[in-house]
């Protein structure tokens, strides 16, 4: 009896895209873990250092008191029935639980709610960035969705018709897009970053790869941008946002702004302007322009990834349109409750007077510093992997990720070649069974045919820093040696 | 140049094919009115804490713990958290290394699929492997992400009962596939009709689809009936036979109100089956914490159970879940607290367990008070509810009734809910939102208004259908 589901006959997108963050050399860094608990001295070295993933929390960064206090306040309400919580959580930690439950109908925490996400929260959302942005934001445009990725899903889903249907896409990218893409059956239309410049972007460079693209007879529907961004850890200066804009609306482009990194910034001559603004700066309004911009909870200083909050602000799409977002939003009921106070919360913190100000400000002033410091410092990650014979790293000034170019000899490729894998795999891979260390290989986020990267976190503990460094300055320099011309 | 950005046109047209009726007109209007400063009752969708049904204490506390786990460093959380929540609360934080604000594994966080393998052990009688468990946001993300799996082109077709929860019609539509219907029978308490069943698959083939995979909802929704045994063992056969992958949701299984079928999972009557049908036939299970007495509907927690899948496949799968990075954390402790209730002799057993029989003795009496009501009214038929959470009442609608329906444009099922829904404020959903037999209608509502308020909707519901029934009378039959 043939096997009904089976490798040969799945959809044929879910086997075409991929997703390298967590993919082969995670599952084999897996494996080796629990080969260390259970024989341990088996391998040399006592531990997996997990330097794929943007996940702050699991590498020891706190979450902020203040957000947590409220969650918890409104996950057991009851609570604030009871005087002893006075002992236990600030004040305003318990105002704010009541001011929110107070939004939510019957102040049920446990119904699914409004497909858009809890109307008062989308308002305090709204507000906030109003106030961030300087131009008006409306609950009427946000999506509260579990993460900012299903968020991403739908818009794919709803521009792309067939294979002809492109969607520009930075490379290298943060391959959400790529995979999202093989998924709804497009076609990713690359625009390359210029390694040499800093990850810049050059407008002149996407309009030949869009026109390029026409030319094959794709249709161009949407550009993404990733500000500030993955890997590359790039912000954008504010005149290139003004060209991507104007460009998007001279080409009738829908504009997908990945801003989830808005609120990791190293550097002191870069700041965040988010895209809404930049095209109500311009004087763009609902007509001009259709643009998405992402935000998620689990990047910033807040790095609540395992809460799955983020939402994504629609402007400038027709009414019929805006439905049929709204009807794909509505079959999955609503997203986590949870994530949604979350995502409030984020775009509404504490200010200067509250209770929690002094404390949250502490956190919050403390986490960004320790990821500037990881990023930028002399000892820093950076630093050293540019002072390694066969390898260069642009400057993070943004993001979470380092994404450093190697110069692999010939024999390492042909190594690579015969292990059946991508060189930068293949270098990865060596890595980890060496190290420990777990970084993601470039080609799982596109390059420039015939360069090889690799990503690594800045997100380790930093006392983990100087070990992880000095391990990978031995790996480095040894398999220099072994691969040698 | 100035390219107009996105107009409806260019939309992709599978998204444009989609409906889905829960969240559709009914409720959009019910919205509205109930901005307008009307009182809205919204039945329309199984979310019982929208409906003054109360959360559980327990999870709550072990929740409220891990999401501030400073509070158990402190002297006092005695005083307002049980001893054993304390416990529990360690007992997840230790399993989520990074604690609720890390990414887990993609799966979910081991511990807690191991929670979920004990339980379906001890429900079925069978060992579960932790490994082929995933934990979801919600039960619906699961669905979707099987559905995506299988559907590969519109020659693709999934067997769905009808009347089905229009989540099935939905992501078919949405991944291109084709929809092919098996009909329960009205008649027979909503009964499989296997026969029925097999001329459709034949009816299809014939079409040129290769039927993939079979749907079954048990408990129903909307229709609540339970599958028997036997109706199982049936099923397994038939998929067996045709080579059917068997997607089980089994969200309700806690939800049952009668005692003649308790719930039985497809997977034991497919392992009490042995030999080579309980090696081969493919089967997805799946379950949530939003139904049976939690309804954590918010919480967005579920997961889906793999049997007999090939290695290969379920690798794809892995991948595919691993883009979406991990299922939010709560909601799996959610889940875990679920699989792993407080036992008898825990501290907060007594209450829970109190607080649970209320909730479930109260649906099955809220089942019956609303199937009475129904059946009470003029042209109303109504099935009992043996299961879920939903009343599917059949409503005969006068022929004049279904003329001024269609000349105002609209089916006569909608234009029945949308009267019912100004005169009375009930808010329901359209039969047809659900699929069901030409020319028969029905809505669908809810169990879940509190038992108190009851006796006052279903009177409120009988004057209005009443006056309706009147008002459109054939007098031809007079």
């Amino acid at each position: 009896m043939a096997s009904t589901v089976a490798v040969e006959n799945l959809n044929p997108k879910v086997l075409k895209c991929e997703y390298a963050v967590r993919g082969e050399i995670v599952i084999h860094a897996q494996r080796l873990q629990q080969q260390l608990q259970t024989q341990p001295g088996s391998l040399p070295f006592d531990e997996i250092l997990y330097c794929n993933i943007g996940n702050p929390q699991s590498l020891g960064q706190q979450p902020v008191t203040f957000f947590r206090e409220v969650l918890a306040l409104c996950d057991h309400p009851y609570l604030l029935q009871r005087d002893e919580i006075k002992s236990l959580f600030s004040a305003d930690s318990i105002s704010r639980a009541k001011q929110i439950l107070a939004l939510i109908p019957g102040k049920a925490t446990g119904a699914y709610s409004h497909s858009q996400g809890i109307k008062g929260l989308r308002d305090t959302i709204a507000a906030g960035i109003t106030s961030r942005d300087g131009f008006p934001a409306n609950a009427d445009d946000i999506f509260l969705t579990d993460g900012a990725s299903p968020g991403v899903h739908l818009m794919m889903q709803l521009l792309i018709r067939n294979e002809k249907d492109g969607i520009l896409v930075p490379i290298p990218q943060y391959p959400l897009y790529s995979a999202s893409i093989a998924l709804h059956g497009g076609a990713l239309v690359p625009y390359y970053l210029n390694e040499s410049t800093g990850w810049g972007l050059e407008i002149s460079d996407v309009k030949k790869q869009l026109e390029d693209a026409r030319s094959k007879g794709i249709d161009v529907r949407a550009l993404v941008v990733i500000n500030p961004g993955n890997p590359t850890g790039q912000v954008l200066a504010e005149e290139n946002q003004y060209d991507i804009v104007k460009f998007c609306k001279n080409e009738g482009l829908v504009l997908l702004a990945d801003e989830v990194y808005q609120e990791n910034i190293y550097v002191d001559n870069k700041k965040f302007h988010s895209f809404k603004k930049i095209v109500r700066s311009l004087g763009y309004g609902e007509e001009d322009l259709p643009l998405v911009s992402y935000q998620s909870v689990s990047k910033g200083y807040y790095g609540e990834c395992g809460k799955r909050g983020g939402y994504m602000e629609i402007t400038g799409f027709s009414a019929p349109v805006r439905e049929q977002i709204y009807k794909i939003a509505s079959v999955n009921l609503c997203s986590n409750i949870s994530g949604q106070i979350l995502a409030s919360l984020i775009m509404n913190p504490p200010k200067a007077g509250d209770e929690s100000y002094a404390s949250y400000k502490a956190e919050k002033d403390g986490i960004i510093a320790s990821l500037t410091r990881r990023a930028k410092v002399r000892r820093s990650l950076e630093d050293a992997f540019n002072k390694l014979d066969g390898i260069t790293c642009n400057e993070a000034e943004g993001a979470m990720y380092l994404f450093p170019q190697l110069s692999l000899p010939q024999k390492a490729i042909e190594a690579a070649k015969v292990a059946n894998k991508a060189p930068d795999a293949f270098y990865a891979l060596c890595l980890l069974e060496s190290t420990g260390i777990v970084v993601v290989p470039g080609s799982g986020f596109g390059q420039v045919p015939g360069t090889w990267h690799f990503r690594c976190t800045i997100l380790p503990q930093e006392e983990k820093i100087p070990a992880i460094i000095s391990r990978f300055k031995v790996f480095h320099e040894a398999f220099m040696v072994e691969y040698h011309e | 140049m100035g390219r107009k950005g996105l107009d409806y046109e260019d939309l992709n047209e599978n998204v444009k094919k989609v409906q889905y009726a829960v969240r559709g007109e009914l409720y959009l209007r019910a919205s509205e009115l109930q901005k307008e400063g009307k009182r809205i009752i919204f039945t329309n969708v199984g979310n019982p804490h929208a409906l003054g049904q109360k959360p559980l204490t327990f999870p709550r506390q072990v929740v409220a713990l891990c999401q501030a786990p400073f509070l158990l460093d402190d002297p006092n959380v005695g005083l307002i958290f049980p001893a054993d929540a304390i416990a529990r609360a360690k007992h997840y934080l230790a399993m989520a290394p990074g604690g609720l604000g890390a990414y887990s594994d993609s799966r979910g966080i081991p511990g807690v699929r191991k929670e979920v393998a004990e339980f379906i052990r001890r429900r079925d009688g069978y060992p579960s492997d932790p490994e082929l468990i995933y934990l979801t946001d919600g039960a619906s993300k699961g669905v979707m992400q099987m559905l995506n799996a299988i559907i590969r082109n519109g020659r693709d077709g999934i067997l769905v009962p009808v009347p089905q929860y229009p989540l099935y019609s939905a992501a078919i539509s949405l991944f291109g596939g084709s929809l092919v219907p098996y009909y329960l029978d009205e008649e027979a308490n909503w009964g499989l009709d296997l026969v029925n069943t097999r001329q459709s698959v034949a009816a299809a083939r014939s079409n040129g689809i290769t039927v993939r995979a079979m749907v079954i909802i048990n408990p129903g929704n909307p229709t609540g009936q339970c599958l028997s045994e036997a109706n199982l063992r049936e099923i397994l056969n038939f998929c067996y036979q045709e080579n059917l992958v068997l997607l089980a949701d089994e969200v309700y299984q806690q939800n049952v109100y009668q005692d003649e079928r308790p719930f039985i999972s497809a997977r034991k009557v497919l392992f009490d089956m042995g030999g080579p049908i309980s090696r081969e036939v493919q089967l997805i299970s799946f379950h949530t914490v939003s139904k049976g007495y939690w309804g954590e509907c918010g919480q967005r927690g579920g997961y889906f159970e793999m049997t007999n899948i090939p290695p290969k496949t379920v690798d794809e799968i892995y991948k595919v879940a691993s883009i979406a990075l991990s299922p939010n954390v709560p909601g799996q402790i959610f889940m875990g607290l679920m699989m792993n209730p407080p036992k008898p002799g825990d501290i907060s057993y007594l209450k829970f367990a109190t607080e649970s029989k209320s909730i479930l003795d109260s649906l099955r009496r809220r089942a019956q008070i609303m199937t009475d009501g129904f059946n009470s009214c003029r042209n109303v038929v109504c099935n009992f509810t043996e299961g879920a959470m939903y009343s599917f009442p059949q409503i005969r609608l006068p022929q004049r009734a279904m003329d001024t329906a269609r000349s105002a444009g609209k089916e006569p099922d909608v234009f029945y809910c949308l009267k019912l829904l100004e005169a009375t404020g009930i808010s329901t959903v359209p039969g047809s939102g659900f699929g069901q037999k030409e020319g028969v209608f029905h809505l669908r509502t809810t169990i879940l208004p509190a038992e108190e308020d009851m006796p006052a909707i279903m009177s409120s519901f009988k004057k209005f259908n009443d006056s309706f029934m009147e008002q459109y009378q054939d007098y031809s039959k007079l």
